[in-house]
């Protein structure tokens, strides 16, 4: 199976090592992978903060780049649920802005076909052993664009679970919001960094050394508050732990 | 809406002081947590609680698509069984009928049941202007009417207080307005209750005219419903000669069979009950029992305007049951104050730009005070997507549009005070149109990382204020999936 790999523009730039995880493990699982080069961003911010216009070019650039693929994997929920979620609604915003179907039909076929990684993983492949290798003590957010746009539910726990080695400790406010948000986190700054604190604490009390998430933009967040507040705890996304092996642990 | 409210700074300034206010902060978050646990118990008894929410949405819609005709049917409903309708556009004239309706009396003071949409017009300051005092007679109300204070929450107007609080009001206030609270009183729950009690006993036994809102009318009767806990209400509705009833435009369900969704969803999703305590319902007038007079003033205030937009519009189904509130990380840490309306929490933030419009510093600023987490939307009980209409409030707040005021269509210009942010989402979408620029600038990023900054200056201190800013690496994944791939292909 020959699948692209959407990576997102923040990973690309701040998290490679979460792209080369999920080449890797997906590699391992048996599946070709091809990073598109042309791909850029799926116009998530500028859409949420209110710029729908703006955010149509680069929709229809992402579904130029990626239309031809049998499936689009990425490891962002978010980013999944902007694509699955949101590009039909902005087809539908689009005629009924008398502007006929032409977004909505162009959207149309990278929207069924973008899978979030573990949900690639589960559905997909099948697989919820991935044979990795990470032995530490890991807590896990469940970020809200993955459990509440894509109802990602177990299946991120039940991959965590199969990785031998690793404890999973169960997050107290699991389901809250970390208070990322995207532009929130500039625009709302003292609520933004008061969830983010209270949500680290939480981590903290579980006395993981990592706090994992499906998310980068969010442990971006999470991650930038642990060292201000001086935690010791990690954050990790879900794909550098499922890649990691007794043979080439993640550092 | 409320005077109360006018001259509010913006969403993130308001919440600043909330958010460092460490007894408000214990007080909302002992309080919503509490009640969201109950509120998610209470939904999973149910089994068709999916089907519910469905049904819930589709009667809200059907009512709202034709509601003209709704309306119609209502104001003869309650005109056949002995009411009068009255039509308030907005909220002025909604305060001039009932102190019109009050003077004709000739009465000089109303007891209050729990109202929305009295406090929305703000009703009791319009009637003491005119010489005409308002009690609150809802447990909550009154501690937010004896603290001089606002509410912060729909259900619970006073969360923001605790028993302390609470105590010392009733000590220092309530001989100021009738019966002084007893010497002695503690903060022990059953012993504030009672002081109230008494406190509100001899207004419901003198006063001559009520004024409440309804939580549904049926159109087919010209029935008035509403649902409350402690029993004021159904003092306020049985006991005066004269009740005044101002109720949004919105309330009207078709049928008494529509109301059977309605009384299971609204108090498990609101008090976590199965059933309301008081149920109260009356249609019109009836000889010997009850009020000999009954006015309804049917109040638009903005939601025609809402109606006219078909993303906002669904904003309209709701039934003020404040589940949305009891979720959300935002009012659990900037408290209900700073949404500067008597509608907090996320409803709030999409109904008041709604109802008032953009154009205020504060009603500009609640479509952006979500973190877009959809906690809300999963506990509202009519589905109202409130994350898709945040959403569309900000394309309305920084792109401008055409919307509905006053009944005609107009232009919006976009916001003053979003140049830079248009100037900067310009650039980005014109940079990652081109896979080139972004590599430019990803490469610049990593060469010149061991120069960054670990804290940023001016605007960029809203993130580094509080957080570290994540290190640059030293390629972007792009430059080594070339690297290797290339090597690959030089090696097959």
């Amino acid at each position: 199976m020959r699948v692209a790999l959407f990576l997102t523009c923040v990973n690309d730039t701040l998290y490679p090592d979460t792209g080369r995880a999920v080449v890797k493990l997906l590699t391992r699982l048996g599946v070709e992978v091809d990073f598109p080069m042309a791909q850029t961003c799926c116009g998530q911010a500028h859409y949420n903060t209110g710029y729908r216009h703006e955010a149509e070019p680069l929709a229809r650039h992402f579904a130029e780049v990626f239309g031809d693929y049998e499936a689009i994997v990425t490891p962002s929920g978010s980013c999944g649920a902007m694509v699955r979620e949101l590009y039909p609604r902005m087809g539908e915003r689009a005629r009924a802005e008398g502007r006929g179907d032409t977004l909505a039909a162009t959207l149309a076929p990278v929207v069924p076909k973008t899978y979030e990684l573990t949900e690639f993983l589960v559905d997909v492949l099948g697989v919820t052993d991935v044979g990795a290798y990470y032995p530490h003590t890991v807590t896990y957010h469940p970020t809200c664009h993955g459990l509440r746009g894509l109802g990602l539910g177990e299946r991120p726990t039940r991959l965590l679970r199969a990785v031998k080695g690793l404890e999973l400790v169960e997050l107290p406010g699991a389901e809250e919001c970390c208070g990322f948000g995207g532009t929130f986190a500039l625009k709302n700054a003292d609520v933004s960094a008061a969830m983010g604190a209270d949500k680290v604490r939480n981590a903290e009390s579980t006395g993981a050394e990592v706090l994992c998430a499906a998310d980068n933009s969010c442990l971006m967040h999470l991650g930038g508050t642990m060292t201000r507040l001086r935690t010791g705890m990690r954050p990790v996304h879900i794909a550098e732990i499922l890649a990691s092996t007794k043979e080439e642990p993640a550092v | 809406m409320s005077g109360t409210f006018v001259g509010m700074p913006a969403f993130p300034k308001a919440a600043h002081e909330a958010v460092h206010d460490r007894t408000l902060r214990g007080n909302l978050r002992h309080a919503t947590h509490t009640i969201r646990g109950k509120r998610a118990k209470a939904v999973a008894e149910l089994a068709d609680w999916a089907e519910l929410r469905e049904a819930g949405k589709r009667i809200k819609d059907h009512t709202l698509r034709h509601l003209d005709r709704y309306l119609v049917q209502l104001e003869e409903s309650v005109t056949a069984a002995g009411g009068t309708v009255h039509w308030a556009a907005d909220a002025d004239e909604a305060n001039r009928i009932v102190a019109d309706l009050v003077k004709e009396t000739g009465e000089s003071e109303v007891v209050k049941v729990k109202s929305m949409a009295t406090q929305e017009i703000g009703l009791n300051e319009a009637l003491e202007a005119e010489g005409i005092r308002a009690y609150e007679t809802d447990l909550a109300e009154l501690i937010v009417q004896l603290g001089k204070d606002r509410p912060s929450h729909i259900l619970v107007p006073a969360i923001h207080r605790n028993r302390g609080e609470i105590r010392e009001i009733f000590a220092r206030e309530m001989s100021e307005w009738g019966r002084p609270a007893p010497d002695g009183l503690t903060d022990t729950p059953a012993e504030l209750a009672e002081a109230a009690r008494l406190h509100l006993r001899e207004k419901f036994l003198r006063a001559k005219v009520g004024v409440s809102g309804a939580n549904f009318m049926v159109a087919e009767t010209g029935t008035l419903v509403v649902v409350e806990s402690e029993g004021n209400g159904r003092m306020c509705l049985t006991l005066p000669e004269t009740l005044i009833s101002v109720v949004g435009i919105e309330k009207i369900v078709p049928t008494w069979q529509d109301l059977e969704v309605f009384l299971q969803t609204l108090p498990r999703s609101s008090t976590a009950e199965r059933m309301n305590p008081y149920t109260s319902t009356w249609t019109g007038t009836t000889d010997e029992d009850g009020p000999r007079h009954f006015h309804l003033v049917l109040l638009d205030n903005g939601r025609t305007d809402t109606l006219a937009d078909e993303v906002g519009r669904q904003a309209l189904r709701c039934i003020r049951c404040s589940a949305c509130l009891n979720v959300c990380p935002v009012y659990e840490r900037a408290g209900g104050h700073a949404y500067g309306s008597v509608y907090p929490g996320p409803i709030g933030a999409i109904l008041s730009p709604q109802l008032r419009g953009t154009a205020s510093e504060i009603d500009a600023s609640l479509p952006y005070a979500s973190s877009l987490c959809g906690a809300c939307y999963e506990v509202c009980p009519v589905a109202i997507d409130i994350p898709e209409v945040l959403v569309h409030l900000r394309e309305r707040v920084v792109e401008g549009g055409p919307v509905t005021r006053a009944g005609n269509k107009v232009v919006l210009q976009p916001a003053k005070g979003h140049a830079a942010e248009r100037a900067a989402m310009r650039a980005a979408r014109w940079a990652f149109s081109r896979p080139g620029v972004l590599r430019t600038g990803q490469r610049l990023a990593s060469r010149t990382r061991r120069i960054h900054p670990r804290t940023l200056p001016g605007p960029g201190r809203a993130w580094s204020g509080t957080r570290d800013l994540p290190p640059v690496p030293a390629e972007p994944f792009r430059d080594w999936w070339q690297r290797t791939q290339n090597a690959k292909g030089g090696a097959e």
